[in-house]
Parts: C-alpha cells; sequence; structure tokens
C-alpha cells in the first residue's frame, strides 16, 4: 500500500483528464436526457392518444432494459448499422436515451401531484390546454419534479462509469489506464471512488436539502 | 323498499379517471378534429421514423436467414439460456444478501445508539454515491493486489450487494419513518420494549408500505446484473457478445440484441406487474384499515421513481 499516493501524484494529468471527460460525458448527456425527456413528458401528458401511445412505450422499453445492453447495442450495434460516430458521441447516446425515460417519468408523476381543482379552476377561467401547462401546472409541478431529477442526475453521473466498458476515456477507464503503467489496481480503483465521493456526496446533499424544503404540504 | 334500503352497490374497481384528463376537457369537435390531425401526423412520423429503422437494418442485411438461423441450432440456445440462468444466479443471490444487509443496516440506523447510528449512516451514504461498475471493479480487479481472489460472479454479487443493501437500507427507514408517530407512542403505553414496539407494531405496517419500492428496486438490481459484462462475468450479454462473433451467421450482433432486450424486458416487466399488482392489492386492503399508508407510498413512490 505504499504507493498509493504516488499512483495519484504521478498521474495527475491521466486523473484530470479522466474526471473531465466524465464532465464533459455527463453534462452533454445530461442536457439531452432532459430536453428529450421533458419532450416525451408532454407527449405522455397530451391529449393526442398516438403521441401518449409513443411515450408510454418508449418508457416502458427503456426502462426495463440494462443500460449496459443499450450501450451494447450503441455500441457495438450501429456500426453494424452502418452509423458511425466518435465512442463518446455513443456513450452519450446510450446515457441520453436511457435516462430520458426517467426524467420523462418524473416530469409525468410531477405533474400528477398537482391537484386536480388547480387544472379545474385554470379551465374555468377560460385558460387553453397550453395556458393551463404554463402558468398553473407547470410552477407548481416544478418544485414536485426537481428533488426526483436531481436524484436522476445523480444517477447518471454514476452511470457515466459504465462507459469505459465501451472504449471511451473517462474515469472508470482510469484502472485500464494505470494497469498498463504497472501500478496496482486497487490504489487506483480507491482514488477513483474517492473522486466520485467527492463529486456525489455534496450533490445528494444539496438534493437532499431541496427535497426537504420543497416539499409541498398537501 | 326494499330497493331503498339494499345498500349501495359499491363497485369493486376504482373509477379509472385517467391522469391527464384534469389538464384539458373532454375535447369538443373542433379539438377532436385537431386532435386527429395532430395523431394522424404524429403517428405518420412516428411510422415513418419506424420505417426507416426497419429500412436502415434491412439495408444493412440484418433480415438475412442466414443471420436468425443462429437461433435454430441448439448450441446456440443452450449458450443464451446458460447466460439468462447466470444473470437469474447473480441477482437471486445478491437480492437475498442485499435484503440482508439491508434489514441490518434499517435496524442500526433506526437505533438509539450512536455508535450504531452513525457509521450506518456513513456506510449508506458512502456506497449509494460509488459508481456500482466501480465496486465490482475494485472486488475483481482490485483484490488480487491484495492476495485474494475473488471471482466474476461474486465480484458481481457484493458490488450488487453493497449498493442495493445500502438503498434498501434508506427504503426501510423511510418505510419506519412513515408510520404515524402515535402507533409508537402507543406501543411504548402499553408497556411494550422498543424490540417488540418494532417488530410487532411499526414493521408490520411499514412492510406493506414499502414492499412496492422494495420490489422495483429488485428490478433495478436484476437490470444491473448486466454490469457483470464488464468484469467478464458469463451472463446474459457477455454469452450474446459471445455468439456474435460467429462467422458462419454473418456476425448476428444485431438480432442477438434484440432477443436479448426481449428477454430482459419481459423478465423485468413480469416483476414490474407483480409490484403494481401488489401494490393495488395493498391498497385495497390498506384503504379499509388505517388511512395514513397512502401518504407514505406517495413519499416512497417518489423515490422508487427515481431508481435508476
Amino acid at each position: 500500500m505504499s504507493d498509493f499516493l504516488p499512483t495519484l501524484t504521478d498521474n495527475w494529468s491521466l486523473f484530470g483528464e479522466a474526471f473531465w471527460n466524465t464532465i464533459v460525458l455527463f453534462v452533454l448527456s445530461a442536457l439531452a436526457a432532459l430536453i428529450l425527456g421533458t419532450i416525451l413528458g408532454a407527449f405522455r401528458v397530451s391529449p393526442v392518444p398516438a403521441l401518449r401511445w409513443l411515450g408510454t412505450g418508449y418508457v416502458n422499453l427503456l426502462r426495463n432494459t440494462p443500460l449496459t445492453l443499450v450501450f451494447f447495442f450503441v455500441a457495438f450495434g450501429f456500426p453494424y448499422l452502418e452509423i458511425n460516430f466518435s465512442f463518446r458521441t455513443f456513450a452519450v447516446i446510450a446515457l441520453s436515451a436511457y435516462t430520458s425515460a426517467f426524467v420523462c417519468e418524473a416530469v409525468r408523476a410531477g405533474i400528477n401531484t398537482v391537484p386536480a381543482g388547480q387544472a379545474e379552476a385554470a379551465r374555468a377561467v377560460g385558460l387553453t390546454f397550453a395556458q393551463t401547462l404554463r402558468f398553473v401546472i407547470l410552477p407548481q409541478a416544478f418544485r414536485a419534479v426537481v428533488p426526483p431529477l436531481g436524484s436522476i442526475l445523480i444517477a447518471l453521473l454514476k452511470n457515466t462509469t459504465i462507459a469505459a466498458g465501451f472504449s471511451v476515456a473517462e474515469a472508470g477507464s482510469i484502472r485500464a489506464n494505470l494497469s498498463e503503467l504497472g501500478y496496482p489496481a486497487l490504489g487506483g480503483l480507491l482514488w477513483v471512488v474517492i473522486g466520485f465521493l467527492i463529486l456525489v456526496l455534496p450533490l445528494s446533499a444539496v438534493q437532499r436539502n431541496l427535497e426537504r424544503r420543497w416539499s409541498v404540504a398537501r | 323498499m326494499t330497493a331503498v334500503l339494499s345498500p349501495p352497490v359499491k363497485s369493486r374497481k376504482k373509477p379509472r379517471t385517467p391522469t391527464t384528463s384534469v389538464l384539458f376537457d373532454v375535447p369538443g369537435p373542433r379539438a377532436r378534429r385537431r386532435n386527429l390531425l395532430i395523431g394522424v401526423v404524429g403517428s405518420a412520423v412516428i411510422l415513418g421514423a419506424l420505417l426507416y429503422v426497419v429500412y436502415r437494418f434491412n439495408e444493412t442485411g440484418q433480415f438475412s436467414g442466414t443471420k436468425w438461423e443462429i437461433f435454430e441450432y441448439k448450441q446456440p440456445q443452450l449458450t443464451i439460456l446458460e447466460g439468462f440462468l447466470n444473470t437469474l444466479k447473480a441477482a437471486g443471490i445478491a437480492a437475498v444478501l442485499a435484503l440482508l444487509l439491508g434489514v441490518g443496516l434499517a435496524t442500526a440506523r433506526v437505533s438509539d445508539h450512536a455508535w450504531l447510528r452513525i457509521p450506518s449512516f456513513w456506510f449508506v451514504e458512502v456506497f449509494r454515491a460509488v459508481p456500482l461498475v466501480l465496486l465490482m471493479f475494485l472486488f475483481y480487479y482490485g483484490t488480487p493486489s491484495l492476495g485474494l481472489r475473488v471471482s466474476p460472479l461474486w465480484a458481481v454479487v457484493l458490488g450488487l450487494t453493497l449498493y442495493n443493501g445500502s438503498v434498501f437500507a434508506e427504503l426501510f427507514r423511510a418505510g419506519i419513518a412513515s408510520v404515524p408517530r402515535g402507533q409508537s407512542e402507543a406501543a411504548y403505553a402499553l408497556g411494550l420494549r422498543k424490540t417488540q414496539m418494532m417488530t410487532s407494531v411499526v414493521v408490520p405496517q411499514a412492510v406493506r408500505v414499502m414492499l412496492p419500492a422494495i420490489i422495483s428496486q429488485l428490478v433495478v438490481l436484476l437490470k444491473d446484473t448486466a454490469l457483470g459484462f464488464l468484469v467478464t462475468y458469463d451472463e446474459l450479454l457477455k454469452q450474446l457478445k459471445q455468439l456474435a462473433t460467429a462467422p458462419q451467421f454473418e456476425y448476428p450482433l444485431i438480432p442477438l440484441v434484440i432477443v436479448g432486450g426481449v428477454i430482459y424486458v419481459a423478465t423485468c416487466l413480469l416483476l414490474s406487474w407483480f409490484a403494481t399488482w401488489l401494490e393495488r392489492r395493498l391498497s385495497r386492503k390498506g384503504s379499509r384499515s388505517s388511512a395514513p399508508t397512502m401518504d407514505a407510498k406517495q413519499d416512497l413512490g417518489q423515490g422508487g421513481a427515481a431508481a435508476i
């Protein structure tokens, strides 16, 4: 265990680059997942049955598929379909496709927490569907949606490590790089774990705080 | 006369108000026309996208007979079955161990002794924050430096146990916290000790509230066994990958992924439906006895929705 500290101090640039890649991967996938998930969430509460079915089908399919299988399909399968991107793009596609299903559910569940009376009152004063959503439902649903979205994004951050198994250089692949350089795997892995604790623990503290402060007493 | 006296017929089914209807009125003729239009256009776009996918599959020869013939041979079938059984094996062992660990940690977390409460709090915090892949890597790649050799199966099982055990602990704690205080106060007033209060009053009520969330977490656990692919455990994905290298079937990766996806989705949906069925059954029972379980379920429902 004597080389525990040198494992980090000798490889600052490796660790720095890898964690930077993880954060880039996370930010790109989070943006894509939030946009796609919100659109799908809107589909799921829309008055048009075809769109509702699409939303439900997508959510049921993606939520019941392991993320590793999604990665597998995108990273190994797309080249067979002659769709070729970089491995990082593949990783962003897989992560955002998977996460958007959960975002969609959080949005839908948030909208459902708004009491029926609110929407009925909005309709009674003559607001349209879009206006009801924009001025009455969404501002209230927002509070109910943000805490679960926080958990989903934290899970996404952790899930980026799976990309290591699919040729993307990020925090999860530090181990493989270190063993090429002849460092024992345990020390490197522990440093990666510590890195994730530094990233995730404050985030989950913020998330819990939000959950407590924003919970609506009904 | 008898008609007046007979009790109002209660329909057993809850009236299923679609949750979406609250946002908009029952559509009138114009809205119906417009919705139909959006529906037709939307369906056309979706259909177009699906057709494009099919076209793409066809264009690249994914529907060629040779690729799908792999499923007609006994050896590939056995390989897939073996992979699936390995997946179930890892999930089964990990589920039992994680539930046990969860019970232990939750017991420590609601304990009156700080020396039990504080370490278990941090244990749960830390293992929920570490990516599951890294836990498996630690057991598989990390242990040889300590002179230990952990088999891929146990790397998967131990990783899943530590992570899901922590999640279960948090779930159990929330379930116990959701039981109204009056229950434990009443139990104390009757002269029960803390252990008796927990085992005979609080926990039985908490279990009913927690059960659906526990099953959704079990679905997550089952899905996460696929991470075993990254530590060379012979589960379903790895077997598929291995079969996909068969040149005599023109490298049938896409057909294999489709079949693998169907297997996973079917298994998980089966478990999810069981959870929904259980939830409905329990809430029907619950509505007869005590109202508070409903609130608690909402709390847990939110946590459950975030289970990734």
